[in-house]
């Protein structure tokens, strides 16, 4: 069905094809799901820029790529050891065109306090548990990720914090995309499952990275994360897909009182990406920090939105993404707050900042505050410009070249978001990336 | 080692120098003064190479080079140095880094191999102990937080570890205490030898009771009006500019 609103996708009528392939097929639940998801996204398509939501991003490109759900033969694609990001410290699971690869997977049990499983697996094993909480969130509906996602998942992570266990090894999740070409792209859909139990605290890292730099693909993640009564999870998310990738995340987060959920998401890969993050902030005193920062250049095209639902007293939510953008990349940011009526003491504050390195970049900044209670704080402030010409003539004053001197301030602007980053490894892996970004073009 | 002949310069087409002549040798220590809107800082900058200003007419020679021709890093590099009147704040860049990134690339144009990490903290706590600053103030972002007067000591200690040929200060007395100004005025002192030279840029003599200038400059619309000794430091101070400006004119 067309409208203006929206654009045929007609990937998804490989559907009918493919559902005797996907797995779980023997759960009535999961198959009905499915097939509730896939009327939806075959009826409502992609979204357009009609759309208000996506007024800044287009997805019509995507639309026009030949599209085919990545096989299991696809998973086998040769991807090796040493080219996968690794974080000292950390538990790796590695996921290959949406499969689950145990020979590049950590090896020995998970780490204490942790029960994970890949999603096809947990089909299998604890699929009554999967009944109440798969889709529970992230419900198939007008939302062409959650639809796309859901219709054909075929794996992912399922993970569980034990109740009051503070989790040392944070757990590394990678997803790699292989295979593709020009002429056609291969389309995965990994969904993860994270419930951090009542006290618990852990941390998880997402890795999206490709094969290839020439790989061609459409990676499109949901993740449906818990936080329960006092728990703590904290939420990295590095996007580095290759630039013939599309990447389109979906992530609803629910905190229950007391609870904290802190989100990161460096944005260096993908020729179009969105991650849209969606917080319920459902109990009193829990609190949301999603911070991020994005580093474009060429075509890249990178979107950042972001809603908190305040829906309870007391609770705070900090925002701050900080984009860098060269050549003629665009940055999209777009951040909504909803206060409900009884939210009262509510902190809500939210910053987006842009610097260009050339002329035909550009940002599009869309903040949003829908407050209905009385007694909160709240404030948005966005800023985009080239870099502060004082600073830059204060360092060539003392000598330091014009080059050096932009990447010494790029460094710092993003430094900022990672400082208070207190696992070292990760820090200084994140380090890493942004000094490889500054090396292509200085 | 400083000549500058006719020097005329626009900001935003609007003539602010208007034919400046000033020569100043190895060893010397000279003060421009000069009312508000006279030309001083716009000098400054033009010196040491900011955008933003046109030069329409006029050369400087800086140690046998056309400094006019020379990038703003370049002219740092060749020895030229500008304490700031207004220092700037970089938020997330720290001080030691930013000073070691300064002094190894001004090292890196003199095809000097570059001082590692040990060597520079040895030669920068060397300076900062004269200057009464500690580790601490180094580890900070650079002039982020600090007072009037730390941004000011900063701006020497700067200057003592790039160790520049040519020093001009801007109002570099200006919003000083007394302390400050006597710590301020010990480290320009410090770096005067018979191989430096020192262009103090002022509205007032205070800072010149303490760091005694070879020769007085009086700056007035664009043009310096008169030059003499110090004594002529002292006479703008008892008579104001007025007289002198409105002599001249």
């Amino acid at each position: 069905m067309s409208s203006p609103k929206n654009i045929v996708l007609p990937y998804a009528e490989s559907f009918g094809a493919e559902k005797e392939r996907l797995p779980g097929g023997n759960l009535s639940w999961l198959t009905a799901l499915r097939q509730d998801a896939a009327e939806q996204l075959a009826r409502h398509g992609l979204p357009s820029r009609k759309v208000e939501a996506w007024k800044y991003t287009s997805l019509a490109p995507l639309a026009e790529k030949p599209l085919r759900l990545a096989q299991a033969g696809d998973a086998v694609a040769s991807v090796s050891e040493a080219d996968l990001p690794e974080i000292e410290g950390t538990y790796r699971v590695v996921f290959v065109n949406g499969r689950y690869r145990p020979d590049l997977s950590a090896r020995d049990a998970a780490p204490e306090g942790v029960e994970l499983r890949p999603l096809s697996q947990a089909f299998d094993s604890q699929a009554d548990w999967l009944e109440d909480r798969l889709g529970a969130s992230a419900r198939p509906n007008g939302n062409a990720m959650i639809n796309a996602n859901t219709a054909f998942m075929t794996d992912g992570c399922v993970l569980c914090v034990k109740d009051g266990a503070a989790v040392e090894t944070p757990l590394h999740l990678v997803f790699v995309g292989a295979g593709g070409a020009a002429d056609g792209a291969l389309a995965h859909h990994p969904r993860n499952l994270m419930v951090a139990g009542k006290g618990s605290k852990a941390m998880v890292i997402e890795s999206h990275v490709a094969a290839a730099a020439e790989a061609v693909y459409w990676s499109n993640p949901v993740c449906e994360i818990t936080v329960e009564e006092g728990a703590s999870l904290d939420h990295y998310k590095i996007q580095d897909d290759s630039l013939g990738a599309t990447h389109l995340s979906f992530a609803r987060a629910t905190i229950a009182a007391k609870g904290v959920y802190n989100s990161f998401v460096l944005t260096l890969g993908a020729g179009l990406s969105r991650n849209e993050i969606e917080v319920r902030l459902g109990g009193e005193e829990a609190n949301c920090r999603l911070h991020g920062a994005y580093l474009v250049r060429g075509t890249q095209h990178a979107d950042t939105s972001t809603f908190i639902d305040h829906a309870k007293p007391h609770c705070d939510s900090d925002e701050v993404y900080k984009g860098v953008l060269d050549g003629k990349a665009k940055g999209v940011f777009q951040g909504k707050i909803l206060v409900a009526k009884d939210a009262q003491k509510t902190n809500g504050n939210q910053l987006s900042r842009a610097i260009f390195l050339s002329d035909d970049a550009e940002v599009n900044t869309k903040p949003e505050l829908e407050i209905y209670a009385d007694d909160v704080k709240c404030s948005h402030g966005a800023t985009a410009g080239e870099l502060d010409d004082d600073s830059m003539f204060y360092m060539k004053a003392r000598g330091i070249p014009e080059d050096q001197a932009r990447r010494l301030l790029i460094r710092a602007f993003i430094g900022e978001q990672l400082d208070d980053i207190e696992n070292e490894p990760l820090r200084h892996h994140l380090e890493k990336l942004v000094e490889n970004w500054l090396n292509k073009k200085f | 080692m400083l000549e500058i002949k006719n020097l005329r310069a626009s900001v935003e087409d609007k003539e602010i120098l208007k034919g400046v002549d000033l020569k100043v040798n190895a060893g010397e220590v000279h003060a421009i003064m000069g009312p508000n809107g006279s030309g001083k800082s716009t000098l400054s900058y033009v010196l040491a190479g900011r955008d933003g200003y046109d030069v329409t007419d006029g050369e400087v020679d800086f140690l046998g080079k056309d400094l006019l021709e020379l990038e703003a890093d370049e002219r740092a590099a060749e020895g030229l140095f500008l304490a700031f009147q207004y220092p700037v704040e970089i938020p997330g860049v720290d001080n030691a880094t930013f000073l070691k990134t300064a002094y190894n690339a001004i090292r890196k144009y003199r095809d000097e191999p570059p001082v590692d990490a040990m060597q520079f903290l040895k030669l920068l706590r060397e300076k900062q102990a004269k200057l009464g600053m500690g580790d601490e103030m180094m580890r900070r972002p650079v002039n982020v937080g600090f007072s009037g007067g730390e941004k000011k000591r900063n701006e020497i200690l700067q200057m003592a570890v790039l160790d520049p040929k040519l020093a001009i200060l801007d109002e570099t007395d200006s919003g000083l205490d007394i302390d400050a100004l006597r710590i301020v005025a010990d480290g320009i002192n410090a770096l005067r030898s018979p191989e430096r030279a020192v262009v103090l840029i002022t509205h007032y003599q205070r800072l010149l009771d303490y760091v005694e200038p070879d020769f007085v400059h009086v700056l007035s619309a664009g043009k310096v009006v008169r030059s003499g000794g110090p004594e002529l430091a002292l006479e703008l101070e008892r008579d104001g500019y007025a007289s002198i400006v409105s002599a001249a004119a």
